[in-house]
Formats: C-alpha cells, sequence, structure tokens
C-alpha cells in the first residue's frame, strides 16, 4: 500500500513547509528579532518573555483585546442563529423551486471579493454614497459612518453577516434534507402544525450539526482577520477597528518589530486554540457531540 | 457525528426520488395556521432577498446612471441618464488591463497547482489501508486550527526568495485542508470498496486504478474544487498585498483596491469644496464601473455553477 504515499507526498511536503515550518518560527516571539535578523542561524539574541510583557503593558492591551472579543462575540451572536433560521425556513417552504431560486440569491454574496464587499460599503454608506445621497435629499444632512468611530462594528457585522450567512445555510439545508420525510407525515396526521414540526422533528434533526458549528464558532470567538478591518479602517475609527490581528499587521509588517509581532500574533491563537478545546471538552461532556 | 451527516446527504437523493412519486404536496390541506405560517415564512424570505439583492443591483444601476443624479439621491432602482462613461474611462487605464492578465495567470496556474495537490492527496486519504492514516489526517487538521501566524509566514516566503515574484501567487495557498477533506469524504461516499478490490485482484497498480478508475468518476468534485480554489484566487488580495511590491505583478484586486479606496480619504475629509466633489463624483463613477468589471467573469460563470453547491459533498469531513 506504499505507493499511494506518491498520491499523497507532494501535499504532506506542501503542508509541512508551508504550515509546520512557520510554526518553528514561533520562536522569534522569544527573540529580539529584527529584519536583519536570520531564523535559520538564530542569529537574533533570546528575549524570554519580554516580548508578551511589552505587549500586556501597552497602554492599549486592553482596547485590542476587547476590540477583537466584542466585534466576535457579536457578530457570532447574529451570524451563529441567522443561518439556522434561515434554513429551517427555507426547508419549511411550501414550493421546491422558490426555495431553489432563494438559495441561489442567498448564496451569490458569499463569491464576493472582500476588496468589492468594502468597496461597496464605502458606495453605500460613505460620505458621496447612497445613504447619505438619499438622506441628504430628504434634508437629513450626511452622516459619516466612516469616520465615526460607533459605526465600525454595525458596519462591519452586518456585512459580514450579508455576505455569508447564506452560504452557511448550506451545512443545515444539507442535514435537513436528510430528514425522513415519514417523520413529518406522521407528525401531520397527529395534527402538528408546521411551525409545531419545525420543533418537533427540523431542529432534532440538525442539532448534530448546530453542536458541531457552535464548538467551531466558540473556539474563533478571538479570531478575526485583520484582512477585512484593515480594509475598514479610517484615522477616525481606530478606536474599535484596531483589532489583534491589524496591530500585528502593523507592527509586523509593517514597522518591522518581528519578535513582538509574532508574540502578540501567538497570544491570539493560543486564546483560539484553548477556546476550541475548552468548547470541544465541554460539548463531549454534555452531549455526544465533539470534532474529534 | 459527521458519519450522520454524510449518510444524511446520501438518503437525500432517494428521498427527492420518494417525493416526486408521492403527490407533489402533502395530502393534507394546510390548516388555517399554517397557512399563516407559510405567508408569513415567504415574506420574511422575500425581505431576505431584497436585502441580499438591492446593493448589488444599486452599484449595477448607478454604474449607468449620471454622477449628478446618483449624488443627488435621485438613482434608487433603476439608471437615470443613462452613460456608459465610467467605463469607457476605467477601460482607459491601463492598470486594469495589466491587473486583468496577471489574475487570469495566477488564477488558472494556480487552480492547476491546487488540484495538483488536493485530488489525488484526498484519494489516498480516502483509503483505509493508507499506511499511518491517522496520523497524517492529524497532521492536516492541525493546521487547521493552529499555525505559526503572520509574521513567521512572511518570513518563510521571504527565506524561500517568493517576495516581490509572481510565483509566490500561484504557489501559496497550495492547498485547503478543509477543501482535502471534502475531496476525501466525496471518494469515501462514492468510490465503492469493491470497484477498487476488483481491480486489484484484475492486476490494476495503484496508478492504473486512479487515472483510469478514480478520476474518470471524479468529475463534480474536480468541478467544486476548480470552483473554490478559483474563485478564492480571483478574490485574493492579500497575499498579493503582502508580498509584491511591483506594480507590474499586481493582480486585478489590488489594482481595484487602489482604484476604490484611493481617493476616499479625500471625499471624506473634505466634502465642501466643489472641485473636490467634482472629483468625487468622476471617481464615483469609476469606482461603481470596477467593481462590476472586476466581478464580470464571476457574474457571468454564476448561473453555471450554482447547480453544484446543492450537492451533498459541500459537506467536508472531520472523521
Amino acid at each position: 500500500m506504499w505507493p499511494l504515499y506518491v498520491f499523497i507526498l507532494p501535499t504532506l511536503l506542501y503542508v509541512i513547509l508551508f504550515c509546520y515550518a512557520p510554526m518553528y518560527g514561533i520562536v522569534i516571539a522569544f527573540q529580539d528579532f529584527t529584519p536583519a535578523d536570520d531564523i535559520i542561524s538564530g542569529t537574533a539574541s533570546w528575549a524570554g518573555m519580554a516580548n508578551f510583557e511589552r505587549f500586556f503593558s501597552l497602554y492599549n492591551f486592553w482596547d485590542l483585546f476587547s476590540n477583537t472579543f466584542l466585534l466576535c462575540l457579536f457578530g457570532f451572536l447574529i451570524g451563529f442563529p441567522l443561518p439556522i433560521i434561515v434554513a429551517l425556513s427555507l426547508n419549511a417552504m411550501r414550493g421546491k423551486k422558490a426555495s431553489k431560486i432563494l438559495q441561489t440569491i442567498f448564496y451569490a454574496p458569499h463569491f464576493i471579493s472582500l476588496v468589492v464587499l468594502v468597496g461597496m460599503l464605502y458606495l453605500l454608506f460613505g460620505q458621496m454614497g447612497l445613504v447619505n445621497n438619499i438622506g441628504n435629499a430628504l434634508g437629513l444632512g450626511r452622516y459619516s459612518f466612516f469616520l465615526e468611530a460607533k459605526a465600525f462594528r454595525p458596519l462591519f457585522i452586518f456585512s459580514g453577516n450579508w455576505q455569508d450567512f447564506g452560504w452557511s445555510a448550506i451545512i443545515y439545508l444539507a442535514a435537513l434534507a436528510g430528514v425522513d420525510p415519514q417523520l413529518h407525515e406522521a407528525a401531520e396526521v397527529d395534527g402538528a402544525s408546521r411551525v409545531r414540526r419545525i420543533f418537533a422533528v427540523d431542529l432534532p434533526a440538525i442539532m448534530p450539526t448546530i453542536s458541531v458549528m457552535l464548538i467551531l464558532s466558540i473556539g474563533s470567538l478571538m479570531s478575526v482577520g485583520y484582512e477585512k478591518a484593515l480594509l475598514m479602517q479610517t484615522d477616525a475609527n481606530l478606536q474599535y477597528s484596531e483589532i489583534i490581528s491589524t496591530y500585528v499587521y502593523k507592527m509586523g509588517l509593517k514597522g518591522g518589530d518581528y519578535g513582538f509581532a509574532t508574540a502578540v500574533g501567538l497570544f491570539n491563537s493560543a486564546i483560539n486554540l484553548v477556546l476550541l478545546l475548552i468548547a470541544n471538552t465541554l460539548s463531549k461532556k454534555f452531549s455526544e457531540n465533539s470534532l474529534w | 457525528m459527521v458519519n450522520t451527516m454524510i449518510r444524511a446527504l446520501q438518503n437525500r437523493a432517494i428521498e427527492r426520488k420518494e417525493a416526486r412519486n408521492r403527490s407533489r404536496r402533502s395530502p393534507i390541506r394546510p390548516s388555517k395556521g399554517d397557512k399563516v405560517f407559510y405567508a408569513i415564512n415567504g415574506i420574511f424570505l422575500l425581505i431576505l432577498a431584497v436585502i441580499v439583492i438591492y446593493p448589488m443591483w444599486f452599484i449595477i444601476v448607478a454604474s449607468f446612471s449620471d454622477p449628478d443624479a446618483v449624488l443627488n439621491g435621485k438613482v434608487w432602482a433603476w439608471p437615470v441618464g443613462f452613460t456608459i462613461s465610467g467605463y469607457t474611462n476605467l477601460l482607459k487605464e491601463k492598470a486594469i488591463w495589466t491587473g486583468y492578465r496577471n489574475t487570469i495567470i495566477y488564477v488558472t496556474l494556480g487552480t492547476l497547482w491546487n488540484l495538483f495537490l488536493t485530488i489525488p492527496a484526498g484519494w489516498a486519504l480516502s483509503r483505509k489501508d493508507l499506511p499511518f492514516r491517522k496520523v497524517i489526517m492529524w497532521i492536516m487538521i492541525v493546521t487547521m486550527f493552529f499555525g505559526g501566524g503572520l509574521i513567521p509566514y512572511y518570513l518563510l516566503v521571504s527565506t524561500l526568495g517568493l517576495v516581490n515574484s509572481p510565483l509566490s501567487q500561484i504557489l501559496l495557498g497550495g492547498v485547503s485542508v478543509y477543501n482535502l477533506f471534502m475531496v476525501k469524504s466525496y471518494y469515501t461516499t462514492n468510490i465503492p470498496q469493491e470497484t477498487i478490490e476488483a481491480a486489484e485482484v484484475d492486476g490494476c497498480g495503484e496508478f492504473r486504478t486512479f487515472f483510469s478508475i478514480v478520476l474518470p468518476l471524479s468529475k463534480p468534485i474536480i468541478a467544486v474544487m476548480i470552483l473554490f480554489y478559483a474563485v478564492g484566487r480571483w478574490n485574493n488580495y492579500f497575499d498579493a498585498l503582502i508580498f509584491l511590491s511591483s506594480e507590474e505583478y499586481f493582480p486585478l484586486q489590488l489594482v481595484l483596491h487602489n482604484i476604490l479606496m484611493a481617493a476616499e480619504e479625500a471625499s471624506t475629509s473634505a466634502s465642501g469644496s466643489d472641485t473636490i466633489l467634482e472629483a468625487t463624483k468622476t471617481a464615483n463613477q469609476i469606482r461603481y464601473s470596477s467593481i462590476i468589471v472586476s466581478s464580470l467573469p464571476i457574474i457571468i460563470a454564476y448561473p453555471f455553477i450554482q447547480k453544484y453547491f446543492n450537492q451533498g459533498f459541500l459537506v467536508g469531513s472531520f472523521k
């Protein structure tokens, strides 16, 4: 069976080089590493925990922390139930054709690039955007969505949900499609209404899927990529839009403070890992569902 | 848990056939309460559909409208003062053309590289007799939840000499573990063990089996993989932002970003002056059309690719 390794070896090597080699690179979080240093020959001097201490004693440490956490938390509170509701709702439609068409519509934004998405936000909510143009025509004046720090989170979260709620519903729709129609028929004969059947038949059927998605979501409560936040950042909304990952990007790639930025990034991914492990353990304990 | 899900997916086709055989709708007439529910449910979904479609529709409409009408809030449902000046101005920009060319090259070669790393490996992982299968699975799974982070990754790419090389835009992002598992679960559910055993009895080696039996049965999953990887690459912006500095290598998304964001700060900070207002109008016009132009391939392909979304194997598997 060893010839099978020819099929997987390139992929394995790729993953080891591009995913595991950077894990070794984490050592620089414990070094005074500058762009002039070389990671392989190890020219940088050891710094112990100094990079972490510097991060924890940063004047805006708690701002970065809470900005990251709250952005994820609010995103989760809306983004987790929405696809479930939409999937149940689509599944309960009587016209299957209409349901298919709606699904096709709901999936579409998923294929829009982040650059286009944020560009659309500027064109819709910017100073000269649709909302302001209409507001101005109605005599309401113009509101600077991108200059008001308060507007950052709603814009970020709603645009994110707009883009992905339909796509995230796929997994629940697939589980719902596997529900035995006889269950529905039996319930109907017993006089259960459609609403009742959602709670008595559909919801229990997708419960295992919901648990797994919940574990994954809790495991990512501190992980939000820098990509979209960076695109939406303006000097005026930094108060809420500066999150750990954008800070890593700026300090590391822009500022050349490699060791420090790596330490900050490591802190963040360590929290994610711990959250994931806790969620998985709890789920294993209270239900039979777990990731592994 | 995941097994139940896969079984559920397999049941789907059977269920669909059964449903067709039975009366088109359930034999019992809906009660009054149910009718109310169906109505509310339909309205809810319809509103959602409008929320999803409208922003995209507005961008299209605005791109064909007179900038003055857009600015005065007159454009919202239909083009006002039809014009294509946004498009003609945009296509005069050389950067758009090089961006388009670069992106097409990156997407084509990059997706081939993705398929090379995903399809055979997915096949090997689906084979229960692969030695150390569990270990390899774990090596892959770990990368989904933990990584070295941005800076070590950058240092690696830099050590490999890929910074500011167009090769970086093809080689990086070579395999998505999520996609790999999707391929694996496709093979587990769609290629019966007996077929492989029969091929072995007939003296088929691993290569023959893969190329003459497995690959011809892989068309649907290859289509889905091309779709996922190609769209991901078409939309990719950050690998270019981080690793490229020469404009001649910039992909479309980076060019688009410069068009979309360049004048935003100017327009937000000083909206009073007339010249800036004038500049903003033209710039916005170009922005609307640049969004359409850069999304064109996806808009055109969407009706053809959407049939793949409902296929069961979109759901990956951990076990």
